[in-house]
C-alpha cells in the first residue's frame, strides 16, 4: 500500500537544532517542570525506556513517511497531522475539525487508518506512515484516485484525501461488501460538499474491479 | 495545547511510580479522548505518561473466560474472534461507536476512562463541578437533551457516553488494575460512579493506578444479544440511548437476562430488577413490554431530556424483541 516517493528531502537534522528560545518564550506562561541534570540517569532507573523529555525539551523520532525515513525532533505535544503539515510539508493530509469528527487528516499508520489530529506525533516512534502523497506510484494514480476522479467523488475537495485513504482501508478491511456497509464503514469521513452517492460509487467500482 | 513533561514507561510498575510521583499526571493511551481535552484546555496535564510501550495488548482465554489487555484497541476487540463467538454483544457494542479510524486508535482502558460529552464540561468558559469542583453546573437548567435520566445529583446531571461499557456490564465483567500499592480486582459494576457529592470523581480508580486488564467470565449470553443506539444520526454520534441485551433462552423461556443501558446515567447503566423480572418467564412481547416498563422506575427527567422517558423504555422493548428473535 505505501507508496515509493516522497516531495520531502530532508532528513530533517535541522529539526534537532535551534529553536530552544522559541519554546522558552512560548512556554513562559507554563509552570516549568523541575528538570533534574540526572534525569536520564533517572529515567534508567525507573525503567522509562530513557525516553522522557522535559517541558522544554523536543524528543527525536524515527518515522518512516511514504517508504522515507525520517529522523525529526518533536516537542511531545505536536500531532502527527501538525507534524506531517507543518515539519514535513506534506499537506496533502488536511485539518479540518482537529477534534476527531471529521476525517479529513486520515492517514494509515502501519496500514490501519487512523486520525492523525489525535496522535501525537511522538507515539508513533518506528511507526510507517503512509499519506494521500504516498498513494501513487510515480505517475500512476492509484486505482482509488482515478475512481474518485472518474466517479466525481468530490466537489471543493477538502475531505477527499481523507475520504481517499479511509476508501482504500475500507475496502482492505473487507467492509466494501455492499452500499450499507460501505456508508457505514466510511461514516467517519464527513463530506461538506455531500459528496457521498458518488464517493460510494467510485468504492464500488474499485472493489469490483477487484483492486484496492 | 499546553507544553508537558513526556515519559515513556517500558513496564507496568514503572508507569505506576511514574504518576504518582510529582505533578499533574496523566496517562495516554489511543489520545482520542485525552488530547481532545487537552486541545479544549480541559484537562491540562504537567506530565503524560505514555504506555503504549507496556505488554497489555493480549487478548486471551483464561480458565474462567476471557482477558483483555488494557491497550487492546477497540477494532482488536470486536473484531476477534473468541469475542465475535463468546461474547458477541461486546463486538455489537464496540461497533456501535465512534468511527472505524477511532476504534483503531482507541484502546479499552482508555475507552473505560473517557470522560463525559456534556458541552458544558468542555467548554471552559461555563460553570461545571466536574471540571472546577464547587463552579456549578451548567446543564442543570441548561440544554440538557444529553443528560441523565437516572442516578442523577443536583451537582451534576451527566451521562457516561461509552458503548463498550454497556455491554461490559451486561457481561458482569472485572476491571484489573495495578498501582503503588500493588494489585486489585474492581467488579464492573462498582469502576464507574454515581455523581453525588463528587462528580469530578468518575470512578472508583486510586490516582495512579493503571488497568492492566479486562476480564469477562463465560456465560451462556453468547445467541440472543442485541445492542440498539439511538441517535441524532445514522453513525458516528454518541447515543441519546442505547440498549444492550442478552438472554438466555431455553424452549422458549428466558433462563436468564443481562440487560444495560447507555446515555442515561453516570454509569453505564445495569438493570438487576427487570432482568429478575424476566428469569422464568416465557419469551413474549408481553413479557417485554412489561420489563421495558421497570426498567424505568426511578426515571427523572430535565426541561430537554424528557424525550428519554419515552424513547428509553421503547429502546428496551426493541432490543428485547429483536435479541429474542420476536416481531415487534
Ligand atoms: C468524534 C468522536 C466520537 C466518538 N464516538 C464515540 C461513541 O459513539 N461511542 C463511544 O463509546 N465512544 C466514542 N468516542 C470515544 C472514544 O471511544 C474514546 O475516546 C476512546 O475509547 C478513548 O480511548 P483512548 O485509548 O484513545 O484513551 P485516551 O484518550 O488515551 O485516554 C482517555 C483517558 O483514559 C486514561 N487511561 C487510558 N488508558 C488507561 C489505563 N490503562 N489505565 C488508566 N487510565 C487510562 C487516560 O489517562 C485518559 O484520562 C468518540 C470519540 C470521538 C473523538
Ligand atoms: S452535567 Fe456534570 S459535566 Fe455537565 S455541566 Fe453539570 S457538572 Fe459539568
Ligand atoms: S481533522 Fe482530524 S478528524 Fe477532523
Ligand atoms: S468535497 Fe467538499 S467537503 Fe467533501
Amino acid at each position: 500500500m505505501s507508496g515509493k516517493k516522497s516531495n520531502n528531502p530532508s532528513d530533517s537534522e535541522e529539526f534537532l537544532n535551534g529553536t530552544r528560545r522559541d519554546f522558552l518564550k512560548k512556554s513562559s506562561l507554563l509552570t516549568a517542570v523541575a528538570l533534574t541534570p540526572g534525569r536520564v540517569v533517572k529515567a534508567a532507573e525507573e525503567q522509562w525506556d530513557e525516553k522522557i523529555a522535559g517541558v522544554f525539551e523536543k524528543v527525536s523520532l524515527h518515522l518512516e513517511v511514504n517508504g522515507v525515513k525520517h529522523t525529526v525532533a518533536v516537542e511531545p505535544r505536536v500531532t502527527l497531522l501538525d507534524l506531517l503539515r507543518e515539519q514535513l510539508h506534506l499537506t496533502g493530509t488536511k485539518k479540518g475539525c482537529d477534534r476527531g469528527q471529521c476525517g479529513a487528516c486520515t492517514v494509515h499508520v502501519n496500514g490501519v487508518r487512523v486520525n492523525s489530529c489525535l496522535s501525537l506525533a511522538v507515539t508513533n516512534e518506528g511507526k510507517k506512515i503512509t499519506t494521500i502523497e504516498g498513494l501513487a506510484n510515480g505517475d500512476e494514480l492509484h486505482p482509488m484516485q482515478e475512481a474518485f476522479i472518474e466517479h466525481d467523488g468530490f466537489q471543493c475537495g477538502y475531505c477527499t484525501s481523507g475520504q481517499i485513504m479511509s476508501a482504500v482501508a475500507c475496502i482492505h478491511e473487507g467492509h466494501a461488501g455492499s452500499e450499507a456497509e460501505i456508508r457505514e464503514h466510511m461514516s467517519g469521513n464527513i463530506c461538506r460538499c455531500g459528496a457521498y452517492p458518488n464517493i460510494v460509487n467510485a468504492i464500488q467500482a474499485v472493489k469490483n474491479g477487484g483492486q484496492s | 495545547m499546553n507544553q508537558f513533561q513526556y515519559v515513556r514507561p517500558a513496564e507496568v510498575p514503572a508507569a505506576a511510580k511514574a504518576f504518582t510521583k510529582g505533578p499533574n499526571t496523566h496517562f495516554l493511551a489511543g489520545g482520542t479522548n485525552l488530547i481532545d481535552l487537552m486541545k479544549m484546555g480541559v484537562v491540562v496535564p504537567e506530565r503524560l505518561v505514555d504506555i503504549n510501550h507496556l505488554p497489555l495488548k493480549k487478548i486471551e482465554k483464561t480458565p474462567g473466560g476471557i482477558s483483555i489487555g488494557a491497550l487492546a484497541t477497540n477494532t482488536e476487540v470486536s473484531i476477534h474472534p473468541l469475542i465475535k463467538e463468546s461474547f458477541p454483544l461486546l463486538s455489537l457494542a464496540i461497533n456501535a461507536g465512534a468511527s472505524p479510524q477511532l476504534r483503531n486508535m482507541a484502546t479499552v482502558g482508555g475507552n473505560l476512562m473517557q470522560r463525559t460529552r456534556c458541552p458544558y464540561f468542555f467548554d471552559t468558559t461555563m460553570p461545571c463541578n466536574k471540571r472546577v469542583p464547587g463552579s456549578g453546573c451548567g446543564a442543570l437548567e441548561g440544554i440538557n437533551r444529553m443528560h441523565a435520566i437516572f442516578g442523577a445529583s443536583d451537582k451534576c446531571i451527566a451521562v457516561n457516553p461509552s458503548d463498550m461499557n454497556v455491554a461490559l456490564t451486561a457481561l458482569d465483567a472485572t476491571v484489573h488494575v495495578t498501582g503503588l500499592k500493588g494489585k486489585r480486582a474492581i467488579k464492573f459494576a462498582d469502576f464507574h460512579r454515581l455523581p453525588g457529592e463528587h462528580p469530578e470523581l468518575d470512578n472508583t480508580l486510586q490516582k495512579g493506578e493503571l488497568i492492566t486488564s479486562v476480564d469477562i467470565p463465560v456465560s451462556p449470553y453468547n445467541k440472543n444479544v442485541h445492542y440498539l443506539k439511538v441517535r441524532d444520526r445514522t453513525s458516528y454520534a454518541f447515543a441519546l440511548v442505547s440498549a444492550g441485551v442478552a438472554l438466555n433462552i431455553e424452549n422458549n423461556t428466558i433462563q436468564g437476562a443481562r440487560l444495560a443501558m447507555g446515555g442515561v446515567a453516570h454509569k453505564p447503566w445495569r438493570l438487576t430488577e427487570t432482568e429478575a423480572f424476566l428469569k422464568g418467564k416465557p419469551v413474549s412481547l408481553d413479557v417485554f413490554k412489561q420489563a421495558s416498563q421497570i426498567a424505568m422506575q426511578g426515571a427523572r427527567a430535565y426541561e430537554y431530556n424528557k424525550f428519554k422517558l419515552k424513547l428509553a423504555p421503547n429502546t428496551i422493548l426493541q432490543a428485547l424483541t429483536t435479541a429474542a428473535g420476536l416481531k415487534a
